[in-house]
């Protein structure tokens, strides 16, 4: 923590709905209540309107950061850039903690140079200063580095803006994979077909995504390469074939078969041969996701009447069963430092998020919102965030939360329906 | 971390800085004298696309199933069970038995036996749900004679229902089991 001092405590709730000129379609909607926030001012950079009409490097960095849950923005007028001297004691009286300023040049070769510094507003010093040169497709990636060296600094934490997220749109009678920014912009098309795709997850190396797909009149699993668009079929055993879910060490997927009838849990290689059969019960057993130690399955199984979470070993024997509130508990995702089970909870006729803390004993389950629809929640790689799908206004959407459900963010604003999230490892 | 060193050779680092740039280093530090993130945005490749039609790292190849899709399953006979039930009702009997003698007189025939279910919870739980349907009636099929090789059981959930509508109607006629020559 670098800056430990006047962090301020927001009571009110408050919603930011930035709508930018140039781009009509990035909105971004922060809703929230009561969280510790640092104040941050982030001044537009210098030329981002002449240089990059199409987007605003400072508004995307912006809204990354309020979407943290962990930062609050202070407006920062004027005109501004890493070559200033902040006069500090004004922008101590703005109540602003820390300070950044950039520009964005055009270089001869059609590049661009984007500049940025991050003062400590309360100490009065620079904290980080960096220079890049992207080309025009790389500005977003620009921006949400600058965000993540921000964040980073100033929290301690590794930033996860920069990272990626798939998901799933419905729209026109079709079905679509796309690879976005983790704020749900600059999605880019992976995979279009007319039946439904569900379940994407990304492979631990951030190259491939599994998913199920119906193309065949029935559910089979298959891997993607998202470089070079290359497919394979790893699972498309008689019966259904669905709920991959990777491996730490990218080497195992573990998969939903009904080969030898009933829904149960096996564990295939990359290449899509049986290891080994994980789970054999005579009720459903699915939605399997690996423990990041890899040696601990989550499982939802319903072997006791209704769904519930279960773990069990990958080396096998018994399943211990993990969540007991509720009659019906399904879609589990464990958090990066094993500690957190976000799950589906049914409340009522209610489809919720909850947590769960594993590592006490007697911990409850927290409901981390109030909507009815919530599905498919998959952590961000550094723990801080959840995204997940949710209904609003009668479409499927894409929504973050921090962990204790403070901080809000509605992502992408579509006509399309939008599910399935999952959230991909650091790196590109 | 080292927050309080001096800004005074900023000016003369940006120099170096803009001489480093035209000689291909993608990210650099603007001042030498803070700890500061190098990084190789453009390693190799050359760049991380972030919009459309960016190049190395980011680059996500699209792949078009639409073109060649088009063998949707038909109208086959439906099947329909009750909220949260599994059990193939007797009223089915007469179809079932139809269906189970014309592949026991045909073995070469084949039937896809598809199991969905109404839009509420989730979505692989639901295809699990929609599948032990569809195990039902495939059960059901080879007890009066149809071959375990003749009949597929699978499951599309709640991916494809009958019928678009939040109310009782609507889940009715979407927990179904629908029965499809292939």
């Amino acid at each position: 923590m670098l800056i430990r001092r006047s962090f301020q405590t927001l009571a009110a709730t408050f919603v930011v709905a930035l709508a930018l000129p140039a781009q009509a379609q990035f909105r971004v909607e922060i809703s929230g209540v009561g969280a510790t926030q640092l104040p941050i001012a982030i001044a537009k950079f210098r030329d981002e309107e002449r240089a990059t009409p199409s987007l605003s490097i400072s508004s995307i960095v912006r809204a990354d950061l309020e979407r943290s849950g962990q930062f609050r923005s202070v407006d920062a007028p004027g005109a501004l850039d890493e070559n200033s001297a902040p006069v500090f004691t004004e922008w101590r009286s703005r109540a602003a903690d820390a300070l950044a300023a950039g520009s964005i040049t055009r270089l001869a070769d059609g590049r661009f140079d984007v500049r940025f510094k991050l003062w400590d507003v309360v100490k009065g010093t620079m904290i980080a200063g960096q220079s890049t040169a992207v080309e025009a497709g790389d500005l977003r990636l620009a921006a949400h580095r600058i965000a993540d060296t921000i964040y980073e600094k100033l929290t301690g934490n590794k930033g996860v803006f920069s990272t990626r997220i798939a998901y799933v749109t419905k729209g026109g009678g079709r079905y679509t994979v796309r690879v976005a920014d983790a704020d749900g912009e600059g999605g880019q098309v992976a995979l279009t077909s007319a039946e439904p795709i569900i379940s994407p997850a990304w492979s631990p190396d951030g190259k491939q995504l599994a998913y199920v797909s119906f193309e065949r009149q029935k559910a089979v699993v298959y891997t993607q390469d998202t470089a070079t668009g290359a497919r394979r079929e790893i699972a498309n055993f008689r019966g259904s074939n669905s709920a991959p879910s990777w491996s730490p060490d990218g080497q195992t997927l573990a998969v939903t078969l009904s080969r030898d009838t009933g829904s149960q849990v096996y564990l295939i290689d990359r290449s899509g041969s049986i290891v080994r059969k994980l789970t054999s019960s005579n009720a459903i057993d699915t939605e399997a996701t690996f423990a990041p130690d890899g040696r601990g399955v989550y499982f939802v199984s319903d072997r006791g009447g209704g769904p519930q979470i279960y773990r069990t070993s990958t080396s096998g024997g018994n399943a211990e069963r993990v969540t007991f509130s509720g009659n019906y508990n399904i879609s589990p995702a464990i958090s990066p430092d094993g500690r957190t089970l976000a799950y589906i909870s049914r409340v009522g006729g209610a489809f919720r998020l909850h947590t769960l803390d594993l590592a006490s004993a007697n911990a409850q389950p927290i409901a981390v919102t109030d909507t009815s629809d919530d599905e498919h929640p998959s952590f961000a790689p550094n723990g801080r965030l959840i995204i997940y799908a949710s209904r609003a206004q009668g479409r499927d959407v894409l929504m973050t939360t921090t962990l204790d459900g403070k901080i809000k963010a509605k992502l992408l604003s579509t006509t399309a329906d939008v599910r399935e999230p999952s959230w991909g490892p650091y790196g590109r | 971390m080292n927050l309080t060193q001096s800004l005074s050779t900023r000016g003369a680092l940006l120099a170096v800085v803009g001489a480093a740039l035209l000689a291909g280093c993608s990210s650099v530090p603007l001042d030498s004298t803070v700890p500061v993130e190098t990084r190789n945005t453009t390693a190799g490749a050359g760049g991380t696309g972030g919009t459309t039609g960016g190049a190395g790292q980011s680059r996500v190849e699209p792949v078009d199933l639409t073109k060649n899709a088009g063998n949707a399953s038909g109208l086959g006979r439906v099947i329909y069970f009750d909220f949260d039930s599994y059990v193939v009702k007797d009223e089915y009997r007469g179809t079932i038995d139809s269906y189970a003698k014309a592949l026991a007189a045909d073995r070469k025939k084949h039937l896809s036996v598809e199991g969905h279910t109404d839009e509420r919870g989730g979505r692989e739980y639901n295809l699990a749900l929609g599948q032990k349907r569809a195990e039902a009636v495939a059960k059901s099929l080879a007890l009066l004679g149809a071959g375990d090789s003749q009949v597929e059981a699978v499951s599309f959930g709640k991916e494809r229902p009958a019928v678009q509508g939040s109310d009782e109607a609507a889940w009715a006629k979407n927990r179904r089991a629908e029965l499809n020559y292939r």
